[in-house]
């Protein structure tokens, strides 16, 4: 069909007007006016349309199933709801590469249109850095991993999409995440350029903001969606394994998280500046990083959807181009402006930069479990897994200083600030959350001093900011909203980790249909089984009851479903969730018997685990919301 | 005498070098107390010094006619087809977990031959493999 023709050549053709782009804007670069030139703004646009066209291209073909393209063969089938045959164009390695690149390339050309007010010079190197990566990926693509690639003869039937990425929460995952990681890829070549042209100043730091805010959201989310779905999909109940390829997109969302606390400084009083620009090169790093690792095939996980050396060796030698061209960059062209370091050792300046050094040490913490593993195979061959232990024990004890700190900063000001006003507020403060902590240990046995602390110090932090919240809405006091709801979601996200975490409970069973047996407080009651046809699977529901002790019965109804393209058993978990306690129930079936194997686990706080994730991202989308209406 | 802000510089530096040595010592401390190591029955079975309070992995393919079910537990043996080790697991059990499928337990080693696991690694789809599984199969397949 023609849509393969059309992508594949319209690939082609956005190549040569990269290229040529280049020569555009070296050809602009020395002419002496203050606007850029039409052709820069039209070959940024031909290179943006067409790889719109190549990749809606790729979006039809899989929606009509064009089983001559190799990729829509491997990864669609023709019975597939279309919604998950929409999806599946980013559920393989092409396609999501395509996706990719199109997310790099619109943030090329929106930064062109939104960068009017900046200096020429800047804004032409800044494209000009964000060409290279186009350029670099597309290569990649057309190179190793053509979306196009046909097939003869043409195969009646699709291989079909992976079951477990045929859910609404992963169909959206890639797209939102790759958001957030490419985002980081404009933050990267505009800092790259502000250093060139001596740009790093106040009024760089105010004009990129928005896209390091940008970025950080569609990241907080991406991960957030990621993490959800791996909850209820993946039928363990967990939400964060500590595995590779969750590390990977964490790793950047600590730098960007820093990057963002540390622009809002250099924004405000113009120090930082170095600093700043190292954490924009390393956040981009980290994602290049985090696409080498899983698309290499070093990483062997759900995401590798394919293994293909030369596809590693090509972004690694890629990365390394990037990151010895920007440490030449940082070298050479350190600015010349003294800057002004002066703040008290109470102020939001010291707070920042330390939630910076708090940010780093996650960041490095995170970086070793992850590659330690790796290098160890490569050079005795040893092979190891760092877990969950590995990392509770070494984040769980610094996150209650991190918290105590961050409680403190966000009541501070400026330079300076009188710490005594505000000794009154924190010592009641102090005191309330240490009685919260009494009270919960009193009622609870065993928690461990360094849990009662992690109690204690996100109880300090979100009754600090409820605090603000009360000024704000009772006394119209004004306060920074997006920052106190960024951070009190923060607050709540730790204290629903901790609490979901000392306090689920989980019995793993086997059970015939018919059998019931005794669990904690409950008694679950294997009642029947039923069979029902989907369009693209069949399942077999497991009909459950759950009778607590005061004789209340809830039912469940977890599933197995059958799929037969590809052909694979998939658990589906349900869960009854409530504002106190997720209840979970899964259940798999045991080859060769007539046993299944049911897990049920109670969760308490999980629901506000989601909750606060967003209140997070929603304070970022507040910050964006009210600069905007500030400003008119 | 060092003017002021030089002293100041020096102490911040100073301080920059302590923190980060603590922080390398912290980090490689923890990684060593708290990694897993994977091993085949047949390196455990050659292994002369075994530390039974360390969690391990082993991997190799579950048995043909070993698996054996109770309310509790499931019981198996893994074998890399030079040795093999009994397993006694209690837990969820993922979805493609059979007989003569490649399998990863995680656990303690009571004695060389028996182990008790709190955990099988769940494989994702058909095609998908824990990378040891895969190893341990294909160091069999070439040796």
């Amino acid at each position: 069909m023609i849509f393969g023709e059309l992508g594949y050549y319209s690939l082609i053709f956005s190549i040569l007007f990269s290229i040529l782009l280049f020569f555009f804007i070296y050809q602009d670069y020395f002419i002496k006016d203050n606007t850029v030139s039409t052709k820069v703004y039209s070959f940024c646009f031909l290179q943006f349309f067409t790889i719109i066209i190549s990749f809606f291209s790729l979006v039809f073909s899989f929606l009509l199933s064009d089983f001559s393209i190799v990729s829509v063969f491997e990864n669609s089938h023709s019975s597939k709801p279309i919604f998950y045959k929409f999806s599946g164009t980013w559920g393989n390695h092409e396609g999501s590469l395509l996706l990719w690149v199109m997310v790099l390339s619109s943030f090329l050309f929106l930064f062109l249109l939104n960068s009017k007010k900046n200096p020429k010079k800047y804004r032409l190197l800044t494209i000009f850095f964000q060409n290279i990566l186009v350029v670099g990926f597309l290569i990649f693509i057309i190179k190793t991993s053509n979306p196009f690639e046909k097939l003869i003869p043409i195969p009646k039937e699709g291989l079909g999409l992976n079951p477990i990425l045929q859910d609404p929460a992963l169909a959206i995952h890639p797209p939102i995440l790759y958001v957030g990681y490419v985002g980081s890829s404009i933050i990267f070549s505009s800092a790259l350029a502000s250093m060139i042209v001596n740009f790093v100043s106040k009024i760089w730091a105010q004009s990129i903001k928005i896209w390091v805010l940008i970025s950080w959201i569609f990241l907080t989310l991406g991960i957030t969606l990621g993490s959800i779905w791996a909850y209820y999909e993946l039928g363990w109940g967990g939400f964060w394994f500590w595995d590779p390829v969750e590390n990977v997109s964490l790793m950047p969302w600590f730098a960007l998280t820093a990057l963002l606390h540390s622009i809002i400084i250099l924004a405000k009083r113009n120090i930082f500046q170095s600093w700043t620009i190292i954490l924009s090169i390393i956040t981009f790093t980290l994602s290049m990083n985090g696409t080498f690792l899983v698309r290499s095939g070093i990483l062997n996980s759900v995401h590798t959807f394919a293994n293909d050396p030369q596809r590693g060796i090509f972004i690694l030698t890629f990365l390394i181009f990037l990151s010895l061209l920007s440490l030449v960059i940082f070298f050479a062209y350190q600015p010349q402006k003294k800057e002004d370091f002066f703040f008290n050792f109470t102020s939001k300046e010291m707070g920042i930069a330390i939630n910076n050094w708090f940010m780093i040490f996650f960041l490095s913490a995170v970086l070793i479990g992850t590659i330690y593993p790796i290098l160890l195979e490569v050079i005795n061959g040893k092979k190891i897994s760092v877990g969950p232990p590995y990392y509770n024990f070494i984040l769980a004890p610094f996150l209650i200083p991190f918290l105590v700190i961050m409680t403190i900063s966000t009541k501070v000001d400026w330079i300076r600030s009188n710490i005594n006003q505000k000794k009154k507020e924190l010592l009641f403060l102090l005191i309330f959350s240490f009685l919260f902590v009494l009270i919960i240990n009193y009622y609870s046995q065993k928690i461990s001093i360094i849990n009662l602390l992690i109690f204690f110090s996100s109880l300090f932090l979100i009754f600090g900011l409820s605090k603000d919240f009360f000024d704000f809405f009772k006394n119209k006091k004004k306060i920074n909203l997006s920052q106190t709801v960024s951070h009190f979601g923060f607050g709540l996200l730790i204290l629903s980790i901790a609490i979901c975490g000392i306090f689920s409970k989980e019995t793993d069973v086997n059970l015939k249909v018919g059998e019931s047996i005794k669990l904690h407080n409950y008694k679950l009651i294997f009642s029947d089984l039923s069979m029902k046809e989907d369009k693209n699977f069949k399942k077999i529901i497991g009909n459950f009851n759950l009778v607590d002790i005061n004789g209340k019965t809830f039912h469940f109804s977890p599933e197995l479903r059958i799929y037969n393209q590809p052909s694979i058993v998939t658990s589906e978990a349900n869960i009854q969730t409530n504002f106190f306690k997720d209840k979970y129930i899964v259940m798999n079936n045991i080859s060769g018997s007539d046993y299944y194997n049911i897990r049920f686990q109670e969760k308490p706080f999980m629901i506000w685990i989601w909750i606060s994730s967003f209140l997070i991202g929603l304070g970022g989308f507040l910050s964006i919301v009210l600069k905007r209406n500030s400003i008119d | 005498m060092l003017g002021k802000k030089v002293r100041l510089r020096a102490i911040f530096i100073f301080l920059v070098l302590i923190s980060l040595t603590l922080v390398v010592y912290i980090l490689f401390k923890s990684l060593e107390e708290n990694v897993v190591y994977f091993l085949s029955p047949t390196e455990i079975h050659e292994k002369q010094e075994i530390d039974f309070d360390r969690k391990i992995r082993i991997g190799g393919m579950v048995k043909k006619n070993t698996i054996k079910h109770s309310n509790q537990s499931i019981n198996f043996i893994i074998t890399d087809f030079k040795n093999e080790i009994y397993v006694n697991y209690s837990g969820s059990i993922p979805n493609l977990f059979a007989e003569e499928k490649g399998v990863v337990a995680e656990g303690f080693l009571k004695d060389k031959s028996y182990f008790i696991a709190d955990k099988i690694l769940a494989k994702h789809d058909e095609n998908y493999m824990p990378p040891e599984v895969n190893e341990a199969l294909n160091k069999e397949s070439t040796e």
